[in-house]
């Protein structure tokens, strides 16, 4: 125990009347405040390492696992098998990395420190907004780490360094994206695991019923038509045409315009429901 | 001219399902003092707490923080408070320092100033050795520190503290004491909870008796005191024989009637003038009357709410006073 004598700093307070306030928070106030909550999330992670564990062995693990089992059957061998599996777990693995966005959210609302938030004069959306800004630090990595497992195992991209960089953008473009419906899931949702559940319910079907690992063509009829009109096959294709070919095709747009539509849907349910509670 | 009231509430209600854990509330916190609010647990002070400091809405009722009303402009009377909840609301996996900037930060502090300022608390509130290390193993009343610290980076000229001392050892409940006196000498406004009848006594101008979501009692400690009666004195006699002695004894020199305990051992009476009890002693010396034990006891919580109410405190109360509980959230 210390024995330290508790003196607050005896400066003269300044009296309600005599202060500046407004009650509206402004833009700049709202961005600055969103920065300062990313900078926590940063902050949490570098205190809390281990939560980076899904995003730097998920990639090692699946790209290793995925090529090795099924290389040989899909494409004879794994070198060519390389090209179309990457980006199929690129875009898995940090899709998949987008849930935790809504587990952390549902914990930190849960915490003491959330009702301290609620009594500052900030920004209401920034608790949310820096979150999911926090989060696009895991998608980087997760990408980084898939392309450079790839390179390691032989995939030598035929797009060029610009067109994998780009290629890495639009996945952490798209799955900050859809990471808003798992934000939304952790805001109504009651616990962190119950976030999860339903999280992986949505995810599972979308990221496996794709052309992520399998060509479509290979799928049972109801499954290929789903694969087909999967926003995520299209962002797989997207991915292959821009690092394996250094060309930007129709499923691109597809992607940028699903990215687009999910955060018209969701951010404002989102927001809507977050105010409520905060 | 009179004073600005700091808090202002009239008829504060708040319902959870078909409970009305505040039902009616009026409150009026003069600025420039420390306002006690006390009561059981359970009787509604932390949501009371909490719809004056916009963290929850009322169900009906009014309230004014320095004329400004808690509902239509919250983002302003969120500008002159500082809140330390029941449990503390700092972040467990950050430091002590990464905890302060970032609240800083939110409230407008540059990097460096944030930094300063942060620095200056710690230092303050004695925490400038722990600052680095994450607050996972910091003791409840480190946490408390550390809480409170955080509400007062602005400055507010009003503080909500709900139970700042509850679960805290006496050494660090004397301390926590003294911040607060503190606090109100450079200018701040305190309204604080508290379970206790000597904390409310020691530190509060003056004190709202709140049971079951309504203020059943208000006034300054001790008019609040005068209501309930004074310390008592009890006698424990070495010879049973001599209890009907002793009482004569007692009206004659204090002048008031006293009781004797169901097992007809001790006699209780109530003591105004705590000076009179060495006449009582040598009285009964010279009457040869011996005593074996001797004590004075002050009236607790739950004789104020005997006399006042006319129930006792509620049976819940004793989970929230153990120590377990040290300011963190479960
Ligand atoms: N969020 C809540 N939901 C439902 N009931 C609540 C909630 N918060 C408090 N209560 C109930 O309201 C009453 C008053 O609680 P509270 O204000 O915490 O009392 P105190 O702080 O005086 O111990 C209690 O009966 C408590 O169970
Ligand atoms: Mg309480």
């Amino acid at each position: 125990m210390s024995t330290a004598l508790i003196t607050p700093a005896t400066e003269r307070i300044v009296p309600g009347a005599e202060r500046k306030l407004s009650n509206r928070v402004s833009l700049g106030q709202t961005l600055a405040n969103t920065r300062t909550m990313a900078y926590r999330g940063l902050v949490k992670i570098r205190r809390t390492p281990e939560q980076l564990i899904d995003v730097t062995v998920q990639p090692i693990i699946f790209t290793l696992m995925f090529a090795y089992i099924f290389g040989g059957a899909i494409a004879g061998d794994v070198q060519s098998y390389l090209p179309a599996l990457i980006p199929g777990i690129l875009v898995q693995t940090v899709v998949t990395t987008s849930v935790v966005t809504g587990t952390q959210l549902r914990e930190d609302m849960d915490k003491g420190v959330f009702d301290r938030f609620r009594s500052l004069p900030i920004a209401r959306i920034a608790p949310l907004s820096g979150a999911l800004l926090a989060d696009t630090l895991r998608y980087t990595i997760a990408t980084t780490l898939t392309f450079a497992m790839g390179w390691i195992m032989g995939y030598h991209p035929a797009g060029g360094l610009g067109a994998v960089v780009l290629a890495g953008l639009l996945v952490i473009a798209c799955s900050w994206a859809i990471s808003w419906i798992f934000a939304f899931f952790g805001v109504i949702a009651r616990t962190a695991s119950s976030v999860q559940g339903i999280s992986m319910l949505v995810l599972f079907p979308l990221t496996f019923l794709s052309n992520a690992y399998v060509p479509v063509d290979s799928l049972p009829g109801p499954l290929a038509w789903f694969a087909s009109i999967n926003p995520i096959s299209h962002l797989v294709t997207a991915v292959r045409d821009l690092a394996n070919d250094g060309t930007i095709g129709g499923d691109l747009w597809m992607s940028l315009v699903g990215a687009v539509v999910i955060v018209a849907v969701f951010a404002p349910l989102t927001v809507r429901a977050y105010m409520r509670k905060a | 001219m009179q004073r600005e009231l700091a808090v202002e509430a009239v008829g504060l209600v708040k319902t959870f399902g078909d409970n009305r854990a505040v039902d009616g509330v009026d409150l009026a916190v003069p600025t420039g003092a420390v306002y006690g609010v006390l009561g059981p647990n359970g009787a509604g002070k932390t949501t009371t707490i909490s719809m004056l400091a916009t963290l929850l809405r009322p169900d009906a009722g009014s309230a004014r923080v320095f004329g400004h009303d808690v509902a239509r402009e919250p983002q302003i009377v969120r500008q002159l408070i500082g809140v330390t909840g029941q449990y503390a609301s700092v972040d467990e996996t950050l430091s002590a320092t990464e905890n302060l900037v970032i609240f800083g930060r939110l409230l407008g502090l540059t990097s460096r100033d944030a930094k300063r300022k942060a620095g200056e608390l710690l230092e303050s509130f004695g925490l400038t050795e722990a600052a680095r290390r994450p607050l996972k193993n910091f003791s409840g009343g480190m946490r408390r520190r550390l809480d409170l610290a955080a509400s007062l980076i602005a400055q507010p000229p009003l503080i909500f503290l709900d139970e700042p001392t509850t679960g805290l050892d006496p050494r660090t409940r004397a301390q926590m004491w003294d911040t607060i006196r503190q606090l109100v000498a450079t200018g701040s406004t305190v309204l604080l909870t508290t379970q206790y009848l000597d904390e409310a006594d020691q530190l509060a101008d003056r004190i709202a008796v709140i049971d079951r979501g309504r203020v059943v009692a208000e006034g300054t400690a001790d008019e609040l005191k005068s209501s309930v009666g004074d310390s008592s004195l009890e006698l424990r006699l070495a010879d049973p024989a001599d209890l009907d002695d002793a009482r004569v004894a007692i009206e004659r020199v204090l002048g008031v009637s006293s009781s004797i305990s169901p097992e007809h051992v001790r006699v209780t009476a109530p003591m105004q003038d705590a000076d009179r009890v060495t006449d009582l002693l040598l009285t009964l010396r010279q009457e040869g009357i011996r005593v074996d034990e001797l004590s004075v006891r002050k009236p607790s919580l739950d004789e104020v709410f005997l006399a006042i109410t006319g129930h006792g405190v509620p049976d819940a109360a004793p989970a929230e006073g153990s120590a377990e509980l040290e300011g963190s959230r479960a």
